[in-house]
């Protein structure tokens, strides 16, 4: 482990500092947004490059920012699992950009909110996964709620501004319950930093009420069967990069909290109710497919699918195996990569014929060739297909589940690929056929073409470079990461 | 009972009336009210939860709860900005419940 340093400021604040820097020019000077903009993203992604190679000389980063330690100053901790959930932000989020640059020069939504309002969130997620205490976690989760709730309303349709409503209510709801235990951890235990909370925490009444109500927030924020009623009418409605962002990132970054409180704080009490979230996780695969399944428009298809996904996530917690972990952060990074791509190909194919009723595709595989190839690799990711990186985060979570001869979790896993399978098809399926009327098309922008694709592409290889993020992961890890490599 | 402990189960209780306004009312502005009380409930809870043994209260959970409501304020503009576009867009002031079933 060493203490983070350098002049003038180490790695760690800069990845924090440059997106918030970029939201505040953006936010003074409109009119240069995209330029503002674009610098700010490549400037946070070499940010994160550089700390990614400051960890792998030194291992785990620590730094007291100011030199004042939690609980009143703020402690930054990365480790590799900080690192990979940056590492993903910084690609989804470049991709992103380089999208939203074509996006706003034909949308009716407001582009001027959407730079400053973007690196704001980045702000949000960066600070987050590198928070070393539980209460600035509570700052950068609503930093990023409250930025993501203002990016989907920026859509100002009345679905848009519905579902913004209700995804505000929903964030709000679990950021107070999440403080609530904040509150108990730090009356019992008189700390907040994660570590040192890790040595003290012991069975007792206020310790299963913090947990408690830290597992029903999180689980709120991510989105878990039942309690993701709030996410397919705001990720559907948002335009087109905010979707992929809130899709791939922030419901992420929730999950990445319940990781963190789990292994970090609560590893001695939390495991009697590993089994309750699998369960969920498997209860949301069957029923967010089967919903993807039933819709008609396309973009709530893939919000529903973002449903289904997330189930997955949920499985280790009842499989219990270093394998399992590993297979359910690998779920992270490659459905962030493909789902971001599918939400792009998603905006392309509504950019271009001004609707997105699955039923009037109306020949886009001939049409927008790029688009619809992006949209078949990030289904193949997220079916699960070979060589894909949602195939080996599959793998990683079938051995688990059969070596330890739990057979139920690996029907769920095979029944949940399959229905992926038939809503990915049923897209394909129709954008090869002629509508009965047909449409206008307009352009699309070669930026959004391409940067769905790039995304798509990078989902497809992380199948294919498998021990990277598997040997990134295990720098700093909570023992249970740490095994015989597969 | 000690006053710290009154003042912790008050803040319980503002957090179980928040709840309920929140998820019992349709009207948004009330869903907003709810929210704000439910905050004000957790707040209680921190600077009860402060008072430790000892006459001198425990000064973090103070620079806690100002942070708390430099949050709450901010949440509640958004929200109060939303509700103004949301029932300028539809001329109502509650959510449907069934305008994305499929």
């Amino acid at each position: 482990m060493i203490e983070a340093s350098g002049t003038p400021l180490p790695w760690i604040v800069w990845v924090i500092l440059l997106p918030l820097i970029g939201a505040m020019l953006c936010f003074l000077w409109p009119r240069q947004g995209k330029t503002l903009g674009l610098l700010t993203a490549l400037a946070t992604l070499l940010a994160v490059i550089a700390l990614y190679f400051q960890l792998l000389d030194g291992g785990v980063i620590r730094y007291a920012v100011g030199g004042w330690g939690a609980p009143l100053g703020i402690a930054l901790y990365a480790d590799g699992l900080s690192m990979l959930m940056l590492l993903m932000s910084a690609l989804v989020g470049v991709g992103v950009s380089l999208y939203a640059l074509g996006y706003f020069k034909h949308s009716p939504d407001n582009p001027a909110g959407f730079w400053p309002l973007w690196l704001l969130m980045w702000t949000g997620l960066n600070g987050l996964f590198v928070a070393g205490d539980i209460f600035n976690l509570y700052v950068t989760l609503e930093l990023l709620g409250l930025s993501a709730v203002a990016l989907v309303a920026l859509a100002a349709s009345r679905d848009a501004l519905g579902g913004a409503m209700r995804y505000l209510f929903v964030s709000l709801l679990g950021s107070l319950c999440y403080l609530i235990g904040v509150a108990l951890l730090y009356h019992a235990y008189g700390t907040v930093d994660i570590a040192l909370l890790g040595t003290l925490v012991e069975r007792n009444p206020a310790t299963h009420v913090a947990l408690g109500l830290m597992v029903v927030a999180m689980l709120l924020k991510s989105a878990l069967f039942p309690l993701h009623f709030w996410l397919p009418p705001a990720h559907a409605s948002a335009p087109a990069p905010v979707s992929a962002l809130l899709s791939a990132l922030v419901v992420k970054a929730s999950f990445y909290l319940l990781l963190r409180l789990w292994f970090d704080v609560f590893s001695t009490v939390s495991m009697d109710l590993g089994m309750v979230l699998g369960v969920l996780g498997a209860a949301a695969i069957v029923w967010g497919s089967v919903l993807a399944l039933r819709q008609t428009r396309l973009k709530l298809l893939v919000a529903y699918s973002t449903v289904a996904q997330l189930g997955y996530l949920f499985l280790p917690f009842a499989l219990l195996s270093p394998l399992a972990w590993q297979g359910g952060v690998y779920f992270v990074l490659s459905h962030a990569l493909a789902k971001a791509a599918m939400f792009m190909a998603a905006g392309n194919i509504l950019a271009f014929g001004g609707h997105d009723r699955i039923a009037d595709l109306d020949r886009v595989a001939q049409r927008l060739p790029i688009t619809m190839t992006a949209f078949c690799l990030a289904g193949v990711s997220l079916m699960g297909l070979p060589p894909s990186g949602g195939f080996i985060a599959k793998w990683l979570l079938l051995d688990a589940a059969l070596s330890h001869d739990q057979w139920g979790w690996a029907v769920m896993m095979m029944i949940g690929g399959l229905l992926a399978a038939a809503y990915v098809f049923k897209v394909v399926g129709f954008a090869f056929t002629q509508a009965d009327a047909p449409h206008d098309a307009q352009p699309v922008s070669p930026f959004m073409e391409w940067s769905a694709l790039a995304l798509a592409v990078c989902a497809i290889l992380l199948g294919l470079n498998a021990h990277y993020p598997l040997e990134l992961l295990a720098i700093g890890g909570p023992v249970t990461f740490v095994s015989p490599s597969p | 009972m000690s006053t710290p402990l009154l003042y912790a189960l008050a803040g319980v209780g503002l957090c179980l009336l928040g709840l309920y306004g929140l998820i019992v009312y349709a009207h948004l502005l009330r869903k907003i009210l709810a929210l704000n009380i439910m905050g004000s409930g957790v707040f209680l809870i921190l600077v009860a939860l402060a008072r430790r043994s000892g006459d001198s209260p425990d000064p973090v959970p103070h620079a806690m709860v100002i942070t708390g409501i430099v949050v709450a304020v901010s949440a509640t503009a958004l929200a109060l900005v939303l509700l103004v576009r949301f029932s300028a867009a539809t001329g109502r002031n509650q959510l449907d419940d069934d305008e994305h079933s499929p």
